[in-house]
Order: C-alpha cells, then sequence, then structure tokens
C-alpha cells in the first residue's frame, strides 16, 4: 500500500476501490435506472395501471404505447413502471427486516455462547424448509397481500441472514481487542455496538444486496403462482401470469416484465459481486 | 463413518421435532377462525362446524398436538381437502414423479455447472472464463419460469418439437418421460448450473493458489494431474455442501416448474393446495418435504466427510 | 562446467502499478554436492529466484526479463512445460517453508511419495511401495510401513518436513531447493531437520541451495554463501570468509543483529530502516538509504560486484576496511 493510502480513512479507501469496479458500476447503474423509475412512477406513468380500456387490447408495442397494452387494454408502461415500485419497495422492505432481526439474532447467538443452540436450532429447522415452499405455506397463513409476502419473505431470509452475522460475530468474538475490551471492564452492549458489530458489517452487506435479488425474484415467482399479491396489483409476477394465456398472440406482456425482472436482478446481482470483491477479500472471486 | 451419520441423523431430531411443530401450528396461525377460512365466505354454519370436527380444531390445543403427533407415528397426515385422498396416499404417488424430474435437472446442472466452473477457473480472464460468467450471471438473474416460457414458445409452440406440458411417466413410456421432462428439466437446471458454476470456479482458484499445488507441480506432476487429481479433490469439498443447498433450490423451483408445464409433481399439488386453502395436505405436503430434504442434507454430510480425511479421522 | 549456472537472471512481475524486478541481475554457479546459502530479508528476491529457476512461477504476472539458468547443460528459461516436468523431481526438487499446507490433505502421505516416482519411472506398484517406504526411513520417520497410510493432518509439523523431504529426495535429484525449510518449524525440530539435510547430502551427494534468512543457519550448513538485498546480490563468500571478514556494510549488519552469548551488549543491534519497496526504489546502491557508510556517490549508480579475493565479491564502492 502507497503511503498516501494509509493517510486515508478506510471507509474512503473503500468508497475509490468500489468506484473503479466495472462490474459494481454496471450493477449500480441498472439498479439506479430501475428504482428512479420507480420513484418517479407517479410522473412518468400518470395513467392508472389498474385502468381499463378495451378499446385499446392487445396494442404492440408502438408510438402511443410505449410497452403496448395488455387483454384488458391497461399500459403495459404504466404496470412495469409502478410493478417496479413495488418491487423495489418489497425488496427494500424484505432487507430492512433481515437487517434488523437478521442482525438481533445473529448476534445474540454468536455472542451468548447460552442462546446459540436453542436459537440455531430454530434457525436450522426454519432453513430445511425449501424457500419457494416455507413462502407459499406462509402464504397460505396470512393470505395473499403485498404486506404479507412481505412477511413470508422475511420469515424465510432471516435465518441465512442471522447465520451469516453469527459466523462473524463467533470470530470476532474471539478477537483480541474484544478480548481487551472485556478486561477493561466493558459491558455487553457497549462491546457489542463498538467493536463486534461495526466489524461484521462486510460480509453482511454482500449478503443483503444478494436478498435483494432473491427477494424480487421469489416475489415475482409467488405472483406468477398466484399465491402472491392479488391481481389486478401490477406486480411483475401478476403481469407475467395474466399474459401466459397471450403468449403466442400478444408475446410483449410477457417478454416485457421478464426483461425488466432480468435487469433488476442481474443489477443487484453484480451490486453484490462487486460489494463482495471489494469488501470481504477472503470472499473475492479472482480477477 | 457410522458415528457421523448416527450424529447427524441425531441433530436432525430437535429440527424435525421444530419442523414438525410449525407445520402443526400453521393452521393455528391463521388469522381468524381457520375453520371459516377452510370453508370459504359462502358456507354454512353447518359446514363450517363439520370442517372445524373433521380437522379437530374443536378440541383443546394440547389434545390436537397429541393426536397431531399420534397420527404421525402411525403415518397419518390427514386428508386433503380438495382431492379427499389421504395425504400420504396424493404424496406417495406424486413425489416419484418430482424426484425424478429432480433427478434430471440435478445431472444436467451437476454436468454444465462442474464443466463451466471448472474450465473458467482453468483459463481464468480469458474468454471462456468471461463467457461462461456471464452466462452464469444470467442464469441467476432470471426466474426460471421466464426461462420456462421462452422454452415453450420456441420449442413446443414455433419449432413443435416438444409437447407444452403434460407428463409421460417413464414407467409407461421413457421416450415419452423424456419429451416431457426434458424443457421443465433444463429451465431448473441453467439457472442452477449459473449458481454451480460461480461457486466451483471460485472454490477451485481458491484451490489452485494453495502451497500442496506449489508442491504437486515441484514434484515434476503434469499439469492435467495436478488439476484433475489434486485441486479438484480439495474443490469437490466445499462444492459438495452446495449440491445439497442446490437440491433445496430444485425442490424450491419445481413448485413453479410444475405448474408452468402441468407435471403432477409435489410442487404443483402443495401450490393448488395453498390456493384452495387445503391446509391439511399444505401442512402433510410441507412436512414430507422438509424430512426429504433434511435426509438429503444428512447424505450430503456423508460425502463430505467421505471425501475429506481430516473430517472423518477427528469427526469434526 | 557446472551443475546449475545462473547468469544475470532479471525476474519481473506485472502488477497494478507497473512492471517490478524482484530479482535483477543476479549470477552464481553451483557445484555438485556443494551447499550453497542464500541469505537476506524477506523481500529480497532470495525465494523468486528458486521459484524462477524450478519455472513455478505463474506465467503472467511474472516473466523472465533477462539473463538464463543452465543446469546440466540445459536452458531452462525457454524449456516447454513438459521437458521442465522430466526435470523437476529427478533433476530439481523444492522444499519449501510451510510444512502445514505443502501437503495435500486429502490423500495419504505414501500415496504422494509414490506418485511423485510414479511420475517420473515406470515401477509396478510393490516397487513404488518399497521405495516409498525406504525413503521414509532414510528421513527418520519411525515405523515407516505404517505411517504410509497416515493422512498430513496426523503428522507434526516436524513429521510433515520429513515427507516433504522424502517427496523430494525419493528421485535421486541432483539438486535440491531448500526455501526456508525450518523457519516454521521448533528450534529443536530445527537442528534436526539441519542435521538430516547434511546427511542425506553426505549419502546422496546432491547439491543443496538452502535459502534462509538465518546466519546461524547459514553458519551450521553452507560451504558458500550469497548475501541478497532488494533483488540483487550484495556480497557472496565462502561461508567461513563471510563471517570472518564480511565487507558489504549490509553482511556486515546482518551479522551484528545476531545476538551474542559471549559478547557483553546493553542493547540489540539493529539495521535502521526497511527494505524499500520494489517499485520506488533508491537510484544507485539500494542499501544506501539505510547505510551508515553512505556517501554522495553512492546515489549514482548501481554498484558492480568487485572481486575482493578469489571466491570473495562484494557489491559496494565505499566498503569499510574489515
Amino acid at each position: 500500500m502507497a503511503p498516501e493510502d494509509i493517510r486515508q480513512s478506510p471507509l474512503k479507501l473503500t468508497l475509490r476501490r468500489l468506484l473503479h469496479h466495472r462490474l459494481f458500476l454496471l450493477g449500480l447503474g441498472l439498479v439506479s435506472i430501475v428504482a428512479i423509475a420507480a420513484l418517479l412512477a407517479p410522473w412518468i406513468a400518470p395513467v392508472d395501471p389498474n385502468k381499463l380500456a378495451m378499446r385499446f387490447k392487445f396494442r404492440p408495442p408502438d408510438g402511443d404505447f410505449v410497452f403496448g397494452t395488455d387483454n384488458f387494454g391497461r399500459s403495459l408502461w404504466s404496470r412495469v413502471i409502478w410493478g417496479a415500485r413495488l418491487s423495489m419497495f418489497i425488496g427494500s422492505a424484505v432487507v430492512l427486516i433481515n437487517a434488523v432481526c437478521g442482525t438481533a439474532i445473529g448476534a445474540a447467538a454468536g455472542y451468548f455462547r447460552r442462546l446459540d443452540n436453542i436459537l440455531m436450532r430454530f434457525n436450522d429447522a426454519l432453513m430445511a424448509f425449501p424457500a419457494v415452499l416455507l413462502a407459499i405455506g406462509v402464504t397460505a397463513v396470512l393470505g395473499p397481500s403485498v404486506n404479507d409476502v412481505i412477511i413470508a419473505l422475511g420469515i424465510v431470509y432471516t435465518p441465512r441472514t442471522a447465520r451469516i452475522v453469527r459466523s462473524s460475530v463467533i470470530v470476532l468474538r474471539e478477537m483480541e481487542y474484544v478480548q481487551a475490551a472485556v478486561a477493561a471492564g466493558a459491558g455487553h452492549w457497549r462491546i457489542l455496538r463498538r467493536h463486534i458489530l461495526p466489524n461484521a458489517m462486510a460480509p453482511l452487506i454482500v449478503q443483503l444486496s444478494f436478498l435483494f435479488a432473491y427477494a424480487v425474484l421469489t416475489e415475482a415467482t409467488l405472483s406468477f403462482l398466484g399465491v402472491g399479491a392479488v391481481p389486478p396489483t401490477p406486480t411483475w409476477g401478476n403481469i407475467m401470469a395474466e399474459g401466459r394465456q397471450y403468449m403466442i398472440d400478444a408475446p410483449w406482456i410477457i417478454a416485457i416484465p421478464g426483461i425488466a425482472l432480468m435487469i433488476t436482478v442481474l443489477g443487484l446481482n453484480l451490486l453484490g459481486d462487486g460489494l463482495r470483491d471489494v469488501l470481504d477479500p477472503r470472499l473475492r472471486i479472482q480477477s | 463413518m457410522i458415528g457421523i451419520v448416527v450424529r447427524r441423523l441425531g441433530g436432525a431430531l430437535p429440527i424435525m421435532l421444530i419442523v414438525s411443530l410449525l407445520t402443526f401450528g400453521m393452521i393455528h396461525l391463521i388469522p381468524g377462525d381457520p375453520a371459516i377460512a377452510i370453508a370459504g365466505l359462502s358456507a354454512t354454519p353447518e359446514q363450517i362446524a363439520n370442517i372445524r370436527h373433521d380437522l379437530g380444531l374443536d378440541q383443546p390445543i394440547l389434545g390436537q398436538l397429541w393426536r397431531w403427533y399420534a397420527n404421525l407415528a402411525i403415518g397419518d397426515l390427514g386428508r386433503s381437502l380438495l382431492l379427499g385422498q389421504p395425504v400420504v396416499h396424493v404424496m406417495l404417488q406424486r413425489l416419484p414423479v418430482t424426484l425424478a424430474l429432480s433427478a434430471y435437472a440435478l445431472i444436467l446442472t451437476l454436468l454444465v455447472g462442474l464443466i463451466s466452473g471448472i474450465a473458467a477457473a482453468l483459463r481464468q480472464n480469458t474468454w471462456v472464463d468471461q463467457a461462461a460468467m456471464v452466462f452464469a450471471m444470467l442464469g441467476i438473474s432470471l426466474p426460471n419460469f421466464y426461462l420456462g416460457l421462452l422454452m415453450i414458445i420456441l420449442f413446443a409452440v414455433d419449432l413443435r418439437w416438444l409437447p407444452t406440458g403434460g407428463y409421460i411417466a417413464f414407467t409407461t413410456d421413457p421416450l415419452g418421460w423424456l419429451a416431457t421432462s426434458t424443457m421443465p428439466a433444463i429451465s431448473q437446471a441453467l439457472l442452477l448450473a449459473g449458481l454451480l458454476a460461480r461457486i466451483t470456479r471460485s472454490t477451485m482458484l481458491e484451490v489452485l493458489r494453495q502451497d500442496y499445488i506449489r508442491t504437486a507441480r515441484a514434484k515434476g506432476l503434469p499439469n492435467r494431474r495436478v488439476v484433475l487429481k489434486h485441486a479438484l479433490a480439495n474443490a469437490l469439498i466445499p462444492i459438495t455442501t452446495v449440491v445439497g443447498i442446490i437440491v433445496s433450490l430444485l425442490i424450491s423451483g419445481s413448485v413453479v416448474t410444475e405448474t408452468l408445464f402441468s407435471i403432477p409433481g409435489v410442487g404443483q399439488v402443495l401450490t393448488q393446495a395453498v390456493l384452495n386453502r387445503d391446509y391439511p395436505m399444505v401442512q402433510g405436503g410441507l412436512l414430507v418435504t422438509t424430512a426429504l430434504l433434511v435426509l438429503v442434507n444428512i447424505l450430503v454430510d456423508v460425502c463430505y466427510a467421505l471425501l475429506d480425511p481430516r473430517v472423518r479421522y477427528d469427526g469434526a | 562446467m557446472s551443475l546449475l549456472e545462473v547468469r544475470n537472471l532479471t525476474t519481473a512481475f506485472q502488477t497494478g502499478r507497473g512492471e517490478i524486478t524482484a530479482v535483477e541481475d543476479v549470477s552464481f554457479d553451483l557445484n555438485e554436492g556443494e551447499i550453497l546459502g542464500i541469505v537476506g530479508e524477506s523481500g529480497s528476491g532470495k525465494s523468486v529466484t528458486a521459484l524462477t529457476i524450478m519455472g513455478l512461477l505463474p506465467r503472467p504476472p511474472a516473466r523472465v526479463a533477462g539473463g538464463s539458468v543452465h543446469f546440466a547443460g540445459e536452458n531452462l528459461t525457454n524449456l516447454s512445460d513438459s521437458r521442465m516436468q522430466h526435470i523437476r523431481g529427478p533433476g530439481i526438487a523444492m522444499v519449501f517453508q510451510e510444512p502445514m499446507t505443502s501437503l495435500n490433505p486429502v490423500f495419504t502421505i505414501g500415496d504422494q511419495i509414490m506418485e511423485t516416482i510414479a511420475a517420473h519411472e515406470r515401477l509396478p506398484q510393490r516397487a513404488l511401495f518399497a521405495r516409498a517406504v525406504e525413503m521414509l526411513e532414510k528421513v527418520g520417520i519411525a515405523s515407516a510401513a505404517t505411517r504410509m497410510a497416515d493422512y498430513p493432518h496426523q503428522l507434526s509439523g516436524g513429521q510433515r518436513q520429513r515427507v516433504m523431504l522424502a517427496i523430494a529426495l525419493v528421485c535421486r535429484p541432483k539438486l535440491l531447493i531448500a526455501d526456508e525449510p525450518t523457519t516454521a518449524l521448533d528450534v529443536t525440530i530445527q537442528a534436526q531437520i539441519l542435521d538430516l539435510l547434511l546427511d542425506l547430502r553426505d549419502e546422496f551427494g546432491m547439491a543443496i541451495m538452502l535459502i534462509t534468512h538465518n546466519m546461524g543457519v547459514i553458519a551450521e550448513t553452507a560451504d558458500r554463501v550469497i548475501v541478497m538485498y532488494a533483488g540483487r546480490i550484495v556480497e557472496e563468500a565462502p561461508v567461513a570468509t563471510l563471517f570472518d571478514q564480511p565487507r558489504h556494510p549490509y553482511t556486515r549488519g546482518l551479522l551484528e543483529c545476531v545476538p551474542s552469548l559471549t559478547t557483553e551488549r546493553d542493547r540489540l543491534i539493529a539495521i535502521p530502516g526497511t527494505l524499500p519497496e520494489p517499485i520506488r526504489r533508491p537510484p544507485g546502491c539500494r542499501f544506501a538509504p539505510r547505510c551508515r557508510f553512505a556517501e554522495p556517490d553512492c546515489a549514482a549508480g548501481i554498484p558492480p560486484l568487485t572481486r575482493l579475493a578469489p571466491g570473495h565479491n562484494a557489491a559496494c564502492i565505499h566498503m569499510p576496511e574489515p
């Protein structure tokens, strides 16, 4: 490392390396496009996504309708943009739940040895269920709606996040500076907050960005199956489910939300890869 | 070796206990009255009462718990409300279908994923590596139903090479099974192969940097031996763990694939059960599938021990 | 003609910040049966020299930027991979510093020894086994025949290093390169391994290139010594001469660093400063910034190796008198 690197703070160094990582930037760009479209939905897609207009049904993408219309004459442009809004919302909510609950559970299990056994048993039990099956099981209990999908995905993915936080905490707990803090009389909360959690952030952040991708994908799968948000809510999965019957005559109904989904998830995966390369050298995929 | 198997089975017991508890508890977590939820909005009070009685929901909860485990012990998972058959019966009919399809998809996944991952690692930073990683990236970014739909449009509708859906059992007509299972298997495999390729590549690269690889080269071993024997033997260890995850994802993915291609497997029946509030089926199906996955993971652990002598001899 | 002739060898690495030379203009000879010690701090280029000779550096980013290596008359620097594979093992063998990680954890030590033989000689399984057991016994592993089925993790560090020696010598190489073979081991085991090396040399007659940063090891084992600093050779001499009359300031510094049980001293002597980074080496003599005898003209150009006596050369233009 050159002397000037040592003078810069680790955060600045990390940011600088991120900004030089081409694939990360590509991912960031893709996700930003989707996120901005989602944020600006009320302005760039003012037409009500659920507004029926039978006289315009089955229009292929053309001058009037950029993405065409579906079987009810609804503007696909509107539906897909508002779908982006929903996907971003659901993804963010799931990530938030994971960040909070996963960290709490993982840190508790990793730090307090007596809690570890019992917490991890529950954790592993939840992880034993195949992800999508557990998700549809939860929606069977709670009913289909956007909020319930969020809860379902939260339940499905939190155990995985908890495991990752736990691994970090277990390693960090044995570090000498932590033992020094304990010897100096620091309390548990202080140790966790100042010494352990900040250093456990790196793998957590990487996991959360991949998690966003899984959440968006799984939500699409759930709505495609009909167990997610109820139609006519314009999630991408719903649009594709409804468009399935017309896929021969009006393929754009499935194609366009599919491409939007792919761009979003691809962007998130690239983001995750880039973060992993920069933040955690041990996990680095050699380049 | 036996010690490891026994220990894993023992470790699985508390997990299965919690899993069975959770599946039991599902019905009781439904907001509101489960009997009403099942019967539907247009049911008469009589029908609701019947359902409540059939499912034993009018008993005290501990009694229900006891009945649940007692039935489990004799292999009774209740009766599907939708299909009118015992859940066990339904599962026995449909499991072989899902398992056959998953096996097909798994073989494809392993072949494509391992080979492309190893090739990418050996030809790091060349076009082979970059092409493989681009495909892998796309693979993990697409939902498998999207790929399935695209394949249906291309192969079934346009080219008419394969049927759009349906299922022919292997025992009835092997070629027919192949025809109906290929698209579903590929739509699952392509995506999981992407995941496997990425992990295989990074594992191989990690292994190839190890000191013992340098020693192998210093001994004058030909490069092929260094890679295929020394590197691969070590790389397969963490990769085996991934295979366990892949099997879980296969079962997860079967939910969509079977629905899309109209294949009468476990995934399809579970989706139908959820849509129609057939709770006994959901409970029983979840329980059986999860139990199966736990067994698969134990198998994976055993393979892990077979591959890594350090685990075998220390029993870690 | 010597067994090993290294002439003006320069090895360069392509890094993110440009190309650096890890080894520059290094020349030396090694004769049959001779033990040559190569001394220097970490980062001085000793290991890279050895790896270049063995051809074990990954070709991008490393490359031989100049010079040549001749082994038994053959030029190793532009040899094909398959020809080089034939030389490694029966011609030149190498043992490394980290016995804990240098053996493949998933194969038995017997397998790893036998495959070395099998790669170079056609022998039936029984003969392979016998040769391997014989070698294990020679390196001092007790109950060799039963240990053949052991895995590396079942052996101690000292035992693993013995196994490494067995693997290296089982094809009777003419030259053994030992890169810090005892650094990772306990002091008592160090002595055993060094004795073993000398015994094996006496029995098999191979030449040894011993790389270390430990002057004590050199004093015990080497016939001749090369001192390297920042990728270049700064002094070479027969071992007795080096210890009696070190001429290069760096060599003198190294010898002064070793604490002595016999001399009275209040403080440990250290060479001030650190090795310069390969990317920002000083112009002229690379040791000058840390040298207490440095003059302004030391920065003018790299000092050439000047001959002080037969077999004794040093690269310094302001050498203090002995």
